[in-house]
């Protein structure tokens, strides 16, 4: 139902998710925001079982931030990757794991960017783009056919397009709109919502 | 219904008041809070005339969906907690701050069989507040919200009457009203009362009850 995607570029991560909160067949919130900021250029986006994903994203949040606190700098985007991949294994085999799927997105100054995949199962692969939920099924293909290491941003925000229209044509639920977000050397910066318009 | 054999032991479920129809709507002059009153046990009515708001302090509201003593409960806890913040803290609390706090307690009993589905509505210093919180976890910001069997009806009204801008209080008092009546009128586990609160800058008020059968005579009166 919900949906996650993540492309990389040379110099940048350019990330999407959509805006709808539901609950069983009723949409309760349609701007819900589900990119959580781990730092100035780290983003966790953070889907799955209702409580479980804010509660695990902001508990990772904070502990990034003691990080920092603590030790006077941040943790690097794959580092935060490891300890967030640490946390989920942790609780796999606890009474109490967290049933949440990840994407986090990074920018380190030494690595460039990075987009790494996390699931509930505490997988973690690093990859050039990603995708979440069950709409991933059917954008995947085209980020395998139109993906090349060296997007511009515009050719990325015109694949991340291509990607959210083909939702819109043949997704069986609406998603009216998608959050967007870009990380570069410059830090996060919020891009327009991405609202898809008229079926075809 | 509980079957007999289970009626002691981890599988013993209390279903209350899932059956029912709550909603809340922000507006230009703060929330509105309408709620049914019926409480049923299966196809059993138990109760007609069951308070589902609970009134946490003068400028705080929760509604009840879901187990009634779950409900009570916390939220009582809650109310509690909120008194410690302000003798702490010599200012009201937020209601963003209010629902994280009941979040947060009932998430520690997730999967535990807790059932509470309920709306924190109030108002603070950044203007009216309404909060969806429920025992699976979820916490969300929102304009309107309707929880319960009825919720879906009631979506339908209150969605359709809010297009119009600028509701006056009597206008969104109405809305409410008509909104859970039309709910109880569709759902056979809603009904009794309406009642209705209003939430504003200086607390809330019990605007009115109304019995749901007096509503549908009125209502019948005025299509003719």
């Amino acid at each position: 139902m919900e949906y996650l995607i993540g492309i990389q570029g040379q110099d940048f991560v350019l990330v999407a998710a959509d805006n709808v909160a539901a609950h069983s067949i009723v949409k309760m919130k349609q701007d819900q925001d589900k990119m959580f900021k781990l730092s100035d250029k780290i983003l966790l986006l953070c889907v799955g079982e209702a409580g479980d994903t804010v509660q695990f994203a902001e508990y990772i949040q904070k502990n990034i931030q003691l990080y920092k606190m603590r030790n006077g700098y941040e943790l690097s985007p794959t580092a935060a990757a490891n300890f967030t991949r640490k946390n989920l294994a942790d609780y796999l085999r606890s009474r109490t794991p967290y049933h949440v799927n990840l994407l986090l997105a990074g920018f380190d100054e030494t690595d460039g960017p990075g987009l790494y995949y996390m699931d509930h199962l505490s997988a973690l692969a690093k990859a050039p783009f990603a995708a979440h939920g069950h709409g991933a099924y059917l954008t995947l293909s085209i980020l395998d056919r139109y993906y090349r290491p060296d997007l511009t941003r515009d050719e990325a925000m015109d694949l991340l397009k291509k990607c959210i229209e083909e939702l819109n044509h043949r997704f069986i639920l609406n998603l009216p709109s998608f959050s967007v977000r870009l990380i570069d050397k410059d830090g996060t910066h919020d891009l327009e919502k991405l609202i898809p318009v008229g079926a075809k | 219904s509980v079957p007999v054999e289970k009626w002691n032991g981890p599988d013993r479920k209390i279903e209350f008041l899932h059956g029912t129809t709550t909603l809340a709507f922000k507006f230009q002059h703060g929330v509105i809070v309408a709620v049914d009153s019926r409480a049923t046990a299966g196809s059993y009515i138990a109760s007609q005339t069951v308070k589902k708001v609970i009134e946490i302090n003068p400028y705080l509201l929760g509604t009840m969906a879901g187990g009634a003593a779950d409900c009570s409960f916390w939220e009582r806890l809650l109310a509690r907690q909120c008194r410690v913040y302000e003798l702490r803290n010599k200012e009201r609390i937020s209601v963003a701050a209010a629902s994280k706090l009941l979040a947060n307690m009932v998430y520690q009993y997730k999967g535990m069989g807790l059932s509470m589905g309920t709306m924190v509505c109030g108002w603070d210093k950044t203007g009216p507040g309404l909060y969806y919180v429920d025992s699976e976890g979820n916490r969300v910001c929102g304009d309107l919200f309707a929880v319960g069997s009825g919720s879906m009806y009631a979506y339908g009204i209150v969605d359709s009457g809010l297009k119009q801008k600028d509701l006056t209080v009597e206008e969104a008092c109405d809305l409410g009203r008509r909104a859970i009546y039309q709910a109880t009128y569709r759902d056979a586990y809603s009904g009794g009362q309406v009642n209705l609160y209003h939430v504003h800058s200086e607390g809330w008020t019990r605007v009115s009850q109304s019995d749901v059968l007096m509503l549908h005579q009125q209502y019948q009166a005025e299509k003719a």
